[in-house]
């Protein structure tokens, strides 16, 4: 689609995601305050802070689940800012979650296939009737939800239901999931919450792979200091809903303030 | 022999209480309420054929335009009533469920007067007999269409878009929303099946019974939401297993002559019964609350 908003820094690198003091206001509560974020094209940012920092409401503003009390947000240039998330997610933004939140009565497979569901054209006057279209289009979800299966190696377990898949595997399901919708952006909440270290290991080796692969710009919460150290190239630390800082990863970890603000005085 | 016939009569009968808790089942697993209106949709439709047959005279148009009829009143149902209290008490949207069923029955009786209409065109008449075994038409007619609605829609379920989209939802909406799934439009195609089987539902009443009354859904109704309960609410499968079981438990109790009086005592204790030993139904799953 032709989008003639599109926002470039000074060195001419398109910006993909640009926030413009996005506050949000729970009554007394200012849970996100000004907070301005910049992510360029192909970039892997990482948003951390202490608990309740407000980093997954950010998330939430940005998915449109909750709408801003002040502020606007742009993909690509394309103001989103109040859209409802179905509308977000074809737009191009697309999330995995803190807790997993997988369909469970659905196999691995179906899980991806739901998420191509506004990639493949096909209307349900067609499926009802099962005119040629709609066999058409269900080959094509399942070979596309078979190749994505096959980039996080889990199509061995395509016709598994999802909830039997082990802990790290949903993980990766989730991701799959959320590339399947084709966003311009991934929004990876605590991809690494709950994983032992070859599990880390390994879902850093696939973020690596599919930035390289789809050229994918990704926008993540971690408390694994690890990995943010290891993969992110930029971070913007929350504090109580504000910017405590932001920046180059290695200079931003060495932050006197940040430091303070993670492990205290 | 004669249980045989009696097992024969109870599947179909059992088969339209399935078709109509379908229409519960998975209303209240995607939009997760309960809507009493359901049963009166039947009704309406019942109505709908009349009047068709009136103006037009063949059986096979008249089922149509109920079920066309029918579909478009769902979907009115749904956006006037139900869409404005998304996110309200379950409460409040249920009271507001049994307030359009009371808006039904009162509109039909005003249009229709309270005496019962006697669509005969509708009825199937006439039995085949196998042997010693005589069954009728009619039966036969449910029995298939109950098949063929049951099979339709469990491929519609498990291999379309929408059907998936239908399962993602029921799970999960929110996470079905951040997906890109219009849920809206999914409670809507929703609404929209569950009321054209309602109708189907109507007519295979009507050719059993040609009798047609404002209160023709609140029976049938009723006692397909006990067979949704009972094969697990939200579950489609559970659905199908409930309503057939309730079919088969009415027709054995009928032809007993000790507990025949007692049929719908019979038909309920069988909900209580199932809620006592598995309180999420037959194939129901349990949730666990997570502390």
């Amino acid at each position: 689609m032709a989008n003639d908003n599109k926002l470039y820094d000074s060195d001419g690198r398109e910006i993909v995601l640009k926030t413009d003091q996005l506050c949000i206001q729970f009554g007394g509560l200012k849970a996100v305050d000004h907070v301005n974020l910049e992510i360029k094209k192909g970039e892997l940012y990482g948003l951390i802070g202490p608990n309740g920092a407000g980093k997954t409401t950010v998330f939430n503003l940005l998915t449109g689940v909750y709408k801003p009390t002040s502020g606007r947000f742009y993909l690509c240039g394309e103001d989103l800012t109040g859209k409802p998330p179905a509308e977000v997610n074809k737009k191009g933004i697309a999330r995995t979650f803190q807790n997993i939140r997988l369909f469970n009565n659905l196999t691995v497979i179906e899980n991806v296939m739901v998420g191509l569901s506004n990639q493949i054209p096909c209307s349900i006057f067609e499926s009802v009737f099962r005119l040629p279209r709609h066999r058409k289009s269900e080959r094509e979800y399942y070979e596309r939800a078979l190749e994505l299966l096959k980039v996080f190696k889990l199509d061995e377990y395509k016709d598994h239901l999802a909830s039997n898949l082990p802990y790290g595997k949903q993980r990766k399901l989730e991701i799959a999931r959320a590339m399947a919708t084709n966003p311009t952006l991934l929004l990876l909440d605590e991809p690494a919450a709950g994983m032992n270290p070859n599990e880390t290991q390994e879902l850093m080796d696939d973020i690596t792979f599919i930035r390289k692969e789809f050229g994918m710009t990704i926008l993540l919460i971690e408390h694994d200091m690890r990995l943010v150290s290891g993969i992110c190239e930029k971070l913007t630390v929350l504090n109580f809903g504000t910017e405590l800082a932001k920046g180059d990863t290695a200079e931003v970890l060495n932050d006197p303030e940040v430091i303070k603000a993670y492990i205290g005085e | 022999m004669d249980f045989l016939v009696t097992l024969i009569n109870g599947l179909s009968s059992g088969g339209t209480y399935a078709i109509i808790a379908l229409g519960y089942t998975m209303v209240y697993g995607i939009a997760k309420m309960l809507n009493f209106a359901h049963g009166d949709i039947i009704m309406v439709g019942g109505y709908a054929m009349y009047v068709t047959l009136m103006a037009m005279g063949h059986p096979v148009i008249a089922v149509c335009a109920a079920a066309v009829f029918c579909m478009i009143l769902g979907i009115v149902i749904e956006k006037v009533a139900y869409k404005p209290l998304r996110g309200a008490s379950p409460l409040a949207v249920l009271i507001t469920a049994i307030g359009v069923s009371f808006l039904l029955q009162s509109l039909a009786q005003i249009i229709f007067g309270s005496s019962p209409k006697m669509p005969l065109k509708l009825q199937i008449s006439g039995a085949v007999t196998i042997g010693a075994m005589r069954i009728d038409y009619s039966t036969i007619l449910t029995l298939a269409v109950t098949v063929i609605i049951m099979v339709a829609l469990s491929v519609f379920v498990k291999y379309s878009k929408t059907g998936r989209a239908m399962v993602a939802v029921s799970e999960d909406r929110d996470a079905a929303l951040l997906m890109g799934i219009n849920t809206n439009r999914i409670i809507t195609i929703t609404f929209a099946i569950g009321s054209v089987l309602a109708a189907v539902a109507g007519y295979l009443m009507l050719c059993k019974a040609p009798s047609l009354s404002n209160t023709l859904g609140s029976m049938p109704g009723i006692k397909a939401f006990t067979a949704a309960v009972i094969g697990g609410i939200g579950s489609i499968p559970g659905a199908m297993v409930g309503g057939l079981l309730l079919g088969v438990v009415e027709c054995i109790s009928y032809s007993i002559p000790a507990l025949a009086p007692f049929t719908d005592a019979v038909e309920f204790s069988i909900l209580i019964i199932v809620l006592l030993v598995k309180p999420s139904g037959i194939l129901g799953k349990m949730r666990r609350e997570k502390v």
